[in-house]
């Protein structure tokens, strides 16, 4: 056993010597995940400098109010820098068909009697029942859909917050825009008769599939695609270094020591783990401290690195067992990356796969793991990730038996 | 003396080919025994059977009273290997390097330590065993690459043809080394196919050829014995028909043998005053320049030339 320990801590020492292995292993997925932040508009503070905009929303005004319009002039106006190119349908089906057929990020539909459920009208000041906006977001379009969500809900809460206040005075709510000085009378009449903490409006929000959309980082997505992607390269680089033994003529000096060959396999294999183990966590942390991301329950991330590590550890013992030379392993182990990335969705849903890949996709450690990022991150506990941890660990089992077995039958042969 | 090492009847096939065929040989407690033999001769086969490394195809061996096909194990803990070939981690350095192969060995704690220091200090690399092993020259990795063979103290050190390759003065250095390893009592397989090697360190000599030993013994029995008269070493030049020579040489009285390798004709001859004048007026004849003569004693090239007809490559 101490060997073994000793064969994969002088392997997981080596990988960290080796500066291309460190390039590509750590520099690489956390440039790419910079770069694509970059590009998503994640580093961009406020205004409207990142390169987004435009971000098509279908907007459906059914009130014939004042906070109707208000909010239509929000969405499409230079307020926003044209953050948002608000389309107008002029039903709600054809609203929420917009949606589903993913020609807008967001569907914002506007209730009649959209103005008259916050603001009082009429000389008798009533206010009728609250309203609720329907948000309704294309799945695909994450980014665009909770930027348009959060512009809807910062207008809700501007108005609530000058309803909720004690002192509320029309000349603030004029001053916000919200008010047209001839229906001041009118609503300062109504405001002092409720003076409610409770909301008016809620904002509903659906996506077409009928999920409620957490809030939403591109980085939250991009950092644990791109590590699984590299986590690959990790794996099969120290399958590469198995055969690189061979070759060396280092493995064949282990083996006329006391030594076995199952020791020697094992060392070779804990060391992959180890190795994948501390680039995930690495790039796991180093992304969260960096980026400032949550991932959650920090015994489930512990516990998806681990096994993400072991079933992809497995996939290298695989490759290791099969392939011939180190080149082979080599130039074998960046197609089985990039493929797994694919499959996997680590390029982000930038890249829709037919279904039968995506199927596919359920083979690969990295699916799995990013499936179970993605769940931690929007609050997903450890009970949570249970399938994810079970098809990880069923994964490792059936892959290392497989290495096993190959192993034990070319070196019988030899 | 005691043998340390047995072998009988040791055989190694490739697919048709045998690159060892019925290998038999004992060496004795405290020897240094030397394989001699040209390129492609078995020697490196023979040494991986012996190191548990190979199974063989045939015959079997034991090592301190262990057989190396039924207890590899205990062969393992009793040899010492310094392969052919550098086997080393190039991105450790050569205390880093030593220290997991001690590891390998069951070294640990400050037995380890005092061991690394003490092959250090024989290699004499202390100084620079900081140092990753890729910034080493040549000679120095062979060095670290014998180093990592003496850890562990082994009773029966194999050396696979320690010095190809390396400057003259590393060379030196190695061969001392062998030297003074022995005399502390480590008994040493060593092979090489450089005639000089095996006759400065050896107490015996297996000439091997096409896998097979074609003779064994002592430096003096083998040349009384296969060498008898004196051998001629002619440079004639890369650009000069050696082998037509050789061949006009075998030919004459007193002649037991020419061959002719790299530009130099080597002939075993009973006397080479006697001879000499027939081999210039045969050069002459083929229209061959000879740069320079050689005469020397019975050696084991000569022996090689005689026992298989060709030279051993130097
Ligand atoms: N794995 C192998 N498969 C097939 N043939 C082999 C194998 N290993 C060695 N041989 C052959 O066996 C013969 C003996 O090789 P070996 O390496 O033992 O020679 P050697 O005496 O060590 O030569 P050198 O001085 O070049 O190191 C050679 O003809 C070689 O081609
Ligand atoms: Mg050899």
């Amino acid at each position: 056993m101490l060997k073994i320990l000793q064969i994969a801590l002088k392997d997981l020492r080596l990988a960290f010597r080796d500066r291309s292995a460190l390039i590509l292993m750590l520099a690489a997925p956390l440039a790419l995940t910079i770069g694509l932040g970059i590009v998503t508009g994640r580093f961009s503070g406020g205004g409207n400098t990142s390169g987004v905009s435009d971000i098509p929303v279908a907007v459906l005004n059914q009130d014939d109010g004042q906070l109707g319009s208000s909010l239509v002039t929000l969405l499409g106006g230079s307020q926003l820098g044209g953050l948002l190119k608000p389309i107008t349908p002029t039903t709600v089906a054809e609203a929420r068909a917009l949606v589903d057929a993913d020609k807008v990020a967001a569907a914002i539909i506007i209730p009649p009697g959209f103005s008259r459920g916050i603001l009082p009208s009429g000389p008798d000041g009533a206010l009728d029942a609250p309203v609720t906006i329907e948000l309704r977001n294309s799945p695909g379009r994450p980014l665009g859909a909770s930027i348009a969500q959060s512009v809807v809900e910062e207008f809700i809460n501007r108005v609530d917050a000058i309803r909720a206040s004690e002192d509320v005075t029309v000349r603030r709510l004029i001053g916000a825009g919200l008010l047209q000085p001839a229906d001041a009378e009118a609503y300062a009449h109504g405001i002092a008769q409720r003076a409610s903490t409770t909301s008016a409006v809620t904002v509903r929000v659906t996506s077409a599939d009928a999920k409620p959309l957490a809030p939403f980082d591109p980085l939250a997505v991009l950092a644990p695609g791109m590590a699984l992607l590299f986590l690959m390269y990790a794996v099969t680089r120290g399958a590469a270094t198995v055969l690189g033994e061979r070759t060396a003529g280092t493995l064949q000096r282990i083996l006329v020591s006391p030594t076995s060959v199952f020791q020697a396999l094992s060392g070779k294999m804990l060391g992959i783990f180890f190795i994948a183990v501390s680039q995930l966590t690495l790039l796991i942390v180093g992304c969260g401290l960096l980026f400032q991301l949550r991932w959650g329950d920090p015994l489930a991330v512990a516990a998806l690195i681990a096994t993400t590590a072991l079933a992809a550890t497995g996939w290298g013992a695989l490759l290791a067992a099969i392939a011939r030379t180190p080149a082979q392993a080599g130039s074998a182990g960046t197609a089985l990356m990039l493929a797994f990335g694919v499959l996997g969705g680590n390029f982000g849903s930038n890249v829709p796969l037919p279904s039968a890949l995506s199927a596919l996709g359920a083979i690969t450690p990295n699916r799995w793991g990013m499936n179970g990022f993605e769940q931690l991150a929007a609050g997903g506990n450890l009970t949570g990730i249970g399938t994810n941890l079970a098809a990880l660990c069923l994964m490792a089992v059936v892959t290392l038996g497989i290495a096993t077995l190959v192993f034990r039958r070319t070196s019988t042969t030899r | 003396m005691p043998d340390i090492l047995e072998t009988h009847g040791l055989v190694k096939r490739y697919g048709e080919r045998s690159a060892v065929s019925d290998l038999s040989f004992s060496i004795g407690e405290g020897e240094i025994f030397s394989l001699l033999g040209p390129n492609g001769a078995g020697k490196t086969t023979t040494i991986s059977m012996l190191s548990t490394l190979i199974a063989p195809s045939g015959g079997d061996a034991t090592i301190a009273g262990h057989s190396i096909i039924r207890d590899a194990q205990a062969v393992r803990r009793a040899i010492g290997v310094v392969p052919q070939e550098i086997a080393l981690y190039d991105d450790l350095t050569a205390r880093e390097n030593l220290v997991f192969w001690g590891q390998m060995q069951g070294l640990s704690g400050s037995r380890l330590r005092q061991r690394i220091e003490a092959v250090l200090a024989q290699i004499g690399l202390a100084d620079r065993a900081g140092q990753r092993v890729k910034t080493y020259s040549g000679g120095m990795k062979r060095r670290v690459n014998i180093g990592v063979g003496l850890l562990h103290e082994p009773r029966l050190l194999f050396m696979d043809e320690p010095t190809v390759g390396i400057d003259p003065q590393s060379r030196r250095a190695i061969l001392d080394t062998v030297k003074d390893l022995n005399r502390q009592g480590m008994t040493v397989l060593y092979t090489t196919h450089y005639m000089e090697e095996a006759a400065e360190l050896s107490h015996r000599i297996g000439i091997v050829d096409h896998g097979r030993m074609i003779a064994l013994g002592t430096l003096d029995a083998l040349t009384r014995a296969h060498g008898e008269g004196e051998s001629l070493r002619l440079r004639v030049g890369d650009d000069q028909n050696g082998p037509a020579l050789a061949q006009a040489i075998g030919r004459l009285p007193g002649a037991h043998g020419a061959a002719s390798l790299d530009g130099e004709v080597t002939a075993m001859v009973t006397s080479a005053s006697d001879i000499l004048p027939g081999v210039i007026a045969a050069a002459s004849a083929a229209g061959i320049r000879i740069r320079n003569i050689d005469i020397q004693e019975p050696n084991l090239e000569a022996v090689f030339l005689r026992l298989t007809g060709r030279a051993l490559r130097d």
